[in-house]
C-alpha cells in the first residue's frame, strides 16, 4: 500500500497502471476501429482536418464481407484449428508419458534425458527451419497440414513435459503405492491414479500448447505454399498483402477474427494459463 | 479350535495371470523406455536430425533442388566478409540487449503495481496478458498500420500533443526502423515479464518488508535489499528465456519491415530466411541460422547451471 496523501496514490499507482493498460490494449482497439471503418475514412491522411482517429460515424461490414467472401479465410481458420488441436493432443500425450517417466521412474540416463528435453525446450524454430524444410520435402509432407502437425510438437512436447513434471512431483507417491498394493499395474496406477490428480496441469499445458500452435509462423510460412493449405497468420500475410498493396480494412478484420478463438479459450481458462506461464519459468 | 480355523481357511488363490505386455511394462526400465519412446521419436526426427542435417548443409553449396558439394567452411568465410551479415549480427545484439532491458524494467514496474490490492485486479491482469497471447503476426499488423507514415494515429497523437511538427516515418527511416521494431517487441514482451515476476513477488512474504519498514527502511531500500534479492532467481530464468526468444526473433521484423529499409532491421533469422528461402541458397542460409547457435548455447548453459544451483540450494 502507498502511505500518505491521496495524490501520491494517483501519481505512483493509478496513473502508471492506467498508462500501462491503455498502452497494452490500444493496438487491439485500433484493430477493431479499423475493421469497421469505411475505406474513404481509412485512407484519409492524419494531417487532414477531418481525420477522426478514435471512432467512426459510418461503421461498415464491407471489410469483413470481403474477407469472408473473397478470400479463403474460413478455410485458413479450419486449417489452423485442425493443426493446433492435433498438435496439442499429440504433445499432451507425449508430454504426459515422458513427464511421468522422468519425474517418477528410476532408469539409466534419466538425468541426462531430462536435461536433453530441457535443451530442446530452448531451441528456437528459426535455428532449424531450413534443414527441416528439406526433411519435410523428403518425407513428402510439404504443403500438407501434417508437416505442421508433426513439427509443432517439437517445441510443444518439451514445454508440456517440463510443466507436467512439476505437477507430478507434487503428487504424493503414497497415492500410487496404495493402488499398486491393491493389484494395479504400473500403467493402471499411472493412468487411473496419477493423471486424474494432474488434470489442472494437463489443462494448463493444453491451453498453452494450443495458443502456441495458433501463434506459430515461420514453419507454416516455409512448409506450406498453396493458398488453401495455409494457416490464418500465413494466409493473411500472403493473400491480403499483394506486392505493395495492403488491404488494411480486411487485414485488420482478419487479425481480429483470427484472434477470436485464442482469446475465447484464454478468457475461459485465464487462471490455468497464468499457472502455465509461472510453471514454465519456475525451473 | 485352532484346527477348525486352519481347515476353514480358503486355499491360496493366485493373482490373475497377466499378459506378456503387462509383464514387460511391470519392469521399471522397460516401462520408462516405452513411456519415453514417442517423445524420443518425434524429437529425434524433427530436432536432432534437422540439427545434424543443418550442420551438413552449412558445409555445402546446396541450393533448392541441387544437392551441392562439400565446400568446407567456405559459407562461414563468405559470411565473415558479408557486410549485410555483419549488420544483422550487430542488429540482433542491439535488438536483444535494448528490448531485454526495457522489458525487464517495465515488466518489473507493472508487476509491482499489480502486486497491490485494488478493485478489478483479476480483470486487469487478464487484459494485460492479451498482447502476449494474441498471435504475434496478427497484432503486429495492427502496429504496422499504426506506424503507417501517412495514416499513422501515433503521428496524429504526437502532433496534437505538440511533441512533433512534421510526420515521422517510423518504418521507412533507416535510423528509426529498428527502434520501431523494438517498441513492438517490448510491447509484446512486457506482459510475460510482468505476470512471471508477479508470481515471483507473490511468494515473498510481506512480513519481511513490514519488518524492514519498522526498522526504518525507505520504500526504495525495501525494494533494493529485500524484494530484489528474493526475486532474482525468477528474474534470471525469465530473462534467459526471453533472451533466447528475442535473439531468434523472426515474425515481428518479417511483418513490419521484412529486414529493410536497406537491411537496417535485418536479424539473424530474417537474413537466414532471405538467403535460404528467398534466394534458395540452402547451404548459406543454414550457415546463417547455425551462426546463432554459439550464443544460444551459452545462454542455455547458463540457464542449466543456474537451475541446478537453485535446486541444490
Amino acid at each position: 500500500m502507498i502511505e500518505g496523501a491521496r495524490w501520491r496514490r494517483w501519481v505512483f499507482f493509478n496513473l502508471p497502471l492506467a498508462l500501462f493498460v491503455i498502452g497494452l490494449l490500444f493496438p487491439f482497439y485500433w484493430m477493431m476501429v479499423t475493421t469497421v471503418r469505411p475505406d474513404a475514412e481509412l485512407y484519409r491522411p492524419w494531417m487532414a482536418p477531418n481525420y477522426t482517429p478514435f471512432w467512426t460515424l459510418n461503421p461498415t461490414l464491407d471489410h469483413i464481407r470481403y474477407l469472408l467472401d473473397e478470400t479463403l479465410f474460413n478455410r485458413w481458420m479450419l486449417n489452423t484449428f485442425f493443426i493446433s488441436v492435433l498438435a496439442t493432443v499429440i504433445s499432451l500425450f507425449c508430454g504426459l508419458l515422458a513427464g511421468y517417466a522422468l519425474s517418477r521412474l528410476k532408469f539409466p540416463f534419466a538425468g541426462s534425458l531430462g536435461t536433453g528435453i530441457f535443451i530442446t525446450y530452448l531451441v528456437p524454430q528459426t535455428l532449424l527451419f531450413i534443414p527441416l524444410a528439406d526433411i519435410i520435402r523428403n518425407f513428402r509432407l510439404g504443403d500438407t497440414p501434417w508437416a505442421l502437425v508433426l513439427t509443432y510438437p517439437t517445441f510443444l512436447i518439451p514445454f508440456c513435459t517440463w510443466l507436467l513434471m512439476g505437477y507430478f512431483k507434487a503428487i504424493p507417491r503414497e497415492l500410487e503405492e496404495c493402488a499398486r498394493i491393491d493389484g494395479a499395474t504400473r500403467w493402471q496406477a499411472m493412468v487411473y491414479i496419477v493423471f486424474p490428480v494432474a488434470v489442472p496441469g494437463i489443462l494448463s499445458a493444453g491451453i498453452f500448447a494450443f495458443t502456441l500452435s495458433w501463434n506459430e509462423f515461420i514453419y507454416a510460412l516455409v512448409f506450406l505454399s498453396s493458398p488453401e493449405q495455409k494457416t490464418v497468420s500465413v494466409g493473411i500475410t500472403s493473400e491480403l498483402v499483394r506486392g505493395d498493396v495492403f488491404y488494411w480494412g480486411s487485414l485488420m478484420a482478419g487479425a481480429l477474427l483470427g484472434s477470436v478463438p485464442v482469446a475465447l479459450i484464454y478468457s475461459f481458462f485465464v487462471e490455468y494459463y497464468v499457472a502455465g506461464i509461472t510453471g514454465s519459468v519456475k525451473g | 479350535m485352532a484346527v477348525d480355523y486352519v481347515a476353514a481357511a480358503k486355499p491360496y488363490v493366485a493373482a490373475p495371470r497377466r499378459g506378456p505386455v503387462t509383464r514387460v511394462l511391470e519392469n521399471e526400465r522397460w516401462f520408462a523406455f516405452f513411456l519415453l519412446l514417442p517423445t524420443a521419436v518425434l524429437l529425434g526426427l524433427f530436432i536432432a536430425y534437422p540439427f545434424v542435417k543443418g550442420v551438413l548443409l552449412a558445409v555445402t553449396d546446396a541450393k533448392v533442388g541441387v544437392p551441392g558439394n562439400f565446400v568446407g567452411l567456405q559459407n562461414f568465410a563468405v559470411l565473415m566478409n558479408d557486410s549485410i551479415f555483419r549488420i544483422a549480427v550487430w542488429n540482433t545484439i542491439l535488438y536483444t540487449a535494448v528490448t531485454t532491458v526495457f522489458k525487464l524494467a517495465l515488466g518489473l514496474w507493472l508487476a509491482l503495481l499489480l502486486n497491490r490490492h485494488f478493485r478489478a485486479k483479476a480483470l486487469t491482469r487478464a487484459f494485460i496478458l492479451l498482447p502476449f497471447i494474441i498471435p504475434t503476426v496478427l497484432s503486429t499488423f495492427a502496429w504496422k498500420w499504426m506506424f503507417d507514415p501517412t495514416f499513422s494515429v501515433i503521428n496524429w497523437t504526437l502532433f496534437h500533443l505538440g511533441i512533433i511538427r512534421t510526420r515521422i516515418n517510423w518504418l521507412g527511416d533507416p535510423q528509426l526502423a529498428l527502434i520501431s521494431v523494438m517498441i513492438v517487441n517490448v510491447w509484446r514482451g512486457v506482459p510475460f515479464y510482468a505476470i512471471s515476476l508477479l508470481a515471483g513477488l507473490q511468494t515473498i512474504s510481506p512480513e519481511l518488508a513490514e519488518a524492514a519498514a519498522i526498522d526504518g527502511a525507505r520504500p526504495w531500500q525495501r525494494f533494493r535489499y529485500i524484494t530484489w534479492p528474493l526475486l532474482l532467481p525468477v528474474t534470471m530464468v525469465v530473462v534467459l528465456f526471453s533472451v533466447i526468444q528475442t535473439f531468434a526473433d523472426f515474425q515481428l521484423v518479417y511483418i513490419l519491415t521484412g529486414g529493410g529499409p536497406a537491411n537496417a532491421t535485418q536479424l539473424f533469422a530474417t537474413y537466414a530466411y532471405q538467403i535460404g528461402v528467398g534466394t534458395g541458397l540452402l547451404g548459406e542460409g543454414a550457415a546463417i541460422s547455425l551462426a546463432m547457435f554459439p550464443v544460444l548455447l551459452v545462454v542455455v548453459v547458463v540457464q542449466l547451471l543456474y537451475i541446478r544451483r537453485v535446486e541444490t540450494l
